[in-house]
């Protein structure tokens, strides 16, 4: 195979437009942002970049630290359900039969091709109080009490729609039903390129199927998981959509708060710097994992 | 139970889906099929020497059906309209310089703000000989004294909006959505901090201007005590949730309860005893607009009667365009909730900008939210 290092004019022409892309539209004005985070405003529109650290102050008091870490919560246990939930997919998709399993796939990644918000609004339809869960539970709950009625006893008492929208429960649903996707697809990958033998051999050797895969699959799906985990993590950490219209009077999380930082506070030096710090937690994490992989393959 | 699901309760409206996006306007363009004899007419269609375009940047669903076509008609000018969800979004817009609109409608604290961040260009109101058809009462107006900058396009007053059949009363005071257990669950209020601040501050019988720090602490103090009580802070869809029989009461204005009105004649609206805040919606003109000229043109139009009407037919919002008003049906005239009594009206208040309670609005009520 040939190096790229020896075809360097070739390797800098088809690179030159990414890396221009990159920076222009993303280092440079990321840039700007993290400028911002160390000024202060004067007047409405004008920020003078001080070399301040009054707003990492800020956002580390505790009112804040507090946000960030119910966020951190919400996206861990977001994260936790998606993996729960997603693993026996996974699994589901690599043993089926070859040809459903383009189907399934697609099926994964149907709502991706659905824009978020209306996903979200679908979401809503379905759990309001009057939505379709709360309905087809209030019709099976009448038919119950029509049935005690009929065989001599005293109905029911009149059906209360569960509150599924406008808390925190609602913002985890949501949360997962966007992210499962996210989950699955690495798994998948992952468990695809499993050696199917040892699985057969485990089996073989006596290890029931709980067992073998706690100890061979999911060991071997190391890898798969752990992106699994940091891509579903991510952005959920970052979500501000789904608490904004799914959660409660106390659901905000640390992307809503600094949303307004933008917009209705008109305090772009704060919001930076909130969500600089945000960014920075995001980093660590990969540089974790990155730490991790290079463990790993010094190992070998 | 109500049965009755379907997505009308998505409706686009002035204030709805864009707003949630928090995304981009999307530009519509109304050129479409007339883009080619547009362009035959060239420099002189225009009659106003410039070239025979305009960028508008509107609130969604708040133009009349025909407004922008039929302006095209009498004036050869092609009217290019994009969309902004909330006041935020336009001032976040435009203050890192203006990218090319004529004309925008920002709300009186806004206009407020953008005069005071030299954003706007003075008005050269004999290029407005329609200013005539605005009522009296909408000129001096505290936030553009003499209508310098910006012409009234609509007002709003917010206000509580209920479903009749499940209050005891008529909820007449704030304190029934602000400061009582009474309707625990089924309240949604507004999620925009500053009205938020200034209208408790009407309940404990302040002006909406004279707040201070202390009354921030006692007021957030006061919403941490009433937050269990509520079911959410909605995005000013709190129609939405009404009519989706979500909750009971909403924070509102009247001009979104009065289109959900048409549609479900079970709610109704009413101006607390204790008195609320005023907004209006302004037309102006962002300074460095390229067509200036051809923006008066249109502003001017928007203010004509029979335009005023076609508008408000449409959008249902209280209309300060007095010869407009004079022209629509006495069911729009005398709806009670479109123009509140005059006594309710009275003990209401626009609010200034505040350029240093507004960050401490904002913290008390992330304070509130994380509470």
């Amino acid at each position: 195979m040939q190096d790229w290092k020896g075809q360097k004019t070739a390797f800098a022409a088809i690179a030159a437009a990414p890396m221009a892309w990159l920076i222009g539209f993303f280092i440079i004005p990321l840039g700007v942002v993290w400028l911002y985070s160390f000024g202060r405003n004067i007047g409405l529109t004008e920020i003078d970049i001080s070399g301040t650290f009054a707003n990492y102050a800020r956002a580390l008091e505790p009112l804040y630290l507090e946000i960030f870490g119910k966020s951190v919560a919400v996206a861990a246990l977001t994260t936790l359900i998606c993996l729960i939930i997603g693993f026996p997919i996974a699994l589901a998709i690599t043993f089926a039969p070859e040809k459903w399993r383009p189907w399934m796939l697609l099926a994964i990644m149907l709502p991706f091709w659905t824009n978020l918000l209306i996903r979200t609004y679908a979401l809503i339809t379905v759990l309001r109080t009057n939505g379709y869960v709360n309905m087809s539970l209030g019709w099976f709950w009448e038919q119950a009490s029509g049935l005690k009625v009929l065989v001599g006893l005293a109905p029911l008492p009149t059906w209360e729609p569960l509150p599924l929208l406008y808390n925190n429960f609602a913002v985890v649903l949501g949360l997962v039903y966007v992210h499962l996707p996210f989950m699955v697809l690495p798994l998948y990958a992952a468990l695809d390129r499993l050696d199917k033998s040892l699985i057969e051999a485990s089996l073989d050797l006596g290890a029931g199927h709980f067992r073998t895969i706690t100890q061979i699959v999911a060991p071997l799906a190391g890898a798969g998981i752990i992106s699994g985990v940091i891509i579903t993590f991510v952005p959920a950490l970052g979500a501000y959509l789904t608490p904004d219209l799914m959660g409660g009077p106390d659901s905000q999380m640390i992307a809503n708060v600094i949303e307004r930082q933008f917009k209705r506070a008109n305090d772009w030096p704060f919001g930076a710097a909130l969500s600089f710090l945000l960014m920075y937690a995001t980093f660590m994490l990969i540089a974790l994992q990155a730490l991790r992989t290079r463990k790993a393959e010094a190992r070998r | 139970m109500d049965r009755r699901i379907s997505l009308q309760e998505f409706r686009a409206n002035r204030r709805s889906i864009l707003k949630t996006m928090g995304a981009a306007a999307i530009g519509i363009s109304f050129a479409g099929a007339l883009a080619g004899c547009g362009e035959k007419e060239g420099l002189s269609g225009s009659g106003t020497g410039e070239e025979p375009k305009l960028n508008f940047y509107n609130w969604d669903t708040y133009i009349g059906e025909t407004t922008l076509g039929d302006f095209k008609d009498t004036s050869g000018i092609d009217v290019n309209m994009s969309l902004f969800a909330t006041n935020d979004e336009l001032f976040a817009k435009l203050r890192a310089g203006n990218q090319g609109y004529d004309v925008i409608v920002p709300s009186n604290d806004f206009v407020e703000r953008m005069v005071k961040a030299d954003m706007l260009m003075p008005l050269d109101q004999a290029q407005i000989p329609n200013m005539k058809n605005v009522d009296p009462s909408f000129i001096d107006v505290a936030y553009d004294p003499g209508r310098k900058y910006s012409m009234p396009y609509t007002w709003l007053v917010l206000g509580i909006g209920y479903r009749k059949s499940k209050v005891k009363a008529k909820p007449d005071s704030w304190k029934v959505i602000f400061d009582s257990p009474e309707y625990k669950g089924r309240i949604a209020l507004l999620s925009e901090a500053g009205d938020m601040f200034r209208l408790y501050g009407k309940y404990l019988g302040k002006s909406v201007n004279s707040l201070t720090a202390d009354d921030i602490k006692k007021i957030e103090a006061m919403m941490i005590r009433q937050k269990p009580n509520v079911k959410a802070f909605h995005e000013d869809n709190g129609q939405d949730l009404l009519m989706s029989g979500e909750v009971d009461l909403v924070l509102e204005y009247n001009g979104d309860i009065a289109q959900a009105m048409s549609e479900d004649d079970d709610l109704d609206f009413v101006v607390p005893k204790e008195g609320s805040q005023l907004n209006s919606d302004n037309l102006c003109i962002p300074k460095g607009a390229k067509h200036p000229k051809n923006a008066h043109a249109f502003i001017n139009y928007l203010l004509d009667a029979e335009v005023g009407k076609k508008i408000t037919e449409t959008i249902l919002y209280p209309t300060p365009n007095a010869a407009a008003k004079a022209l629509m049906p006495d069911s729009y005239k005398n709806n009670p909730v479109i123009f509140p009594p005059e006594d309710r009206l009275s003990k209401c208040e626009y609010a200034a900008y505040n350029e240093k309670l507004q960050p401490l609005y904002e913290e008390a009520f992330t304070r509130v939210r994380a509470a």
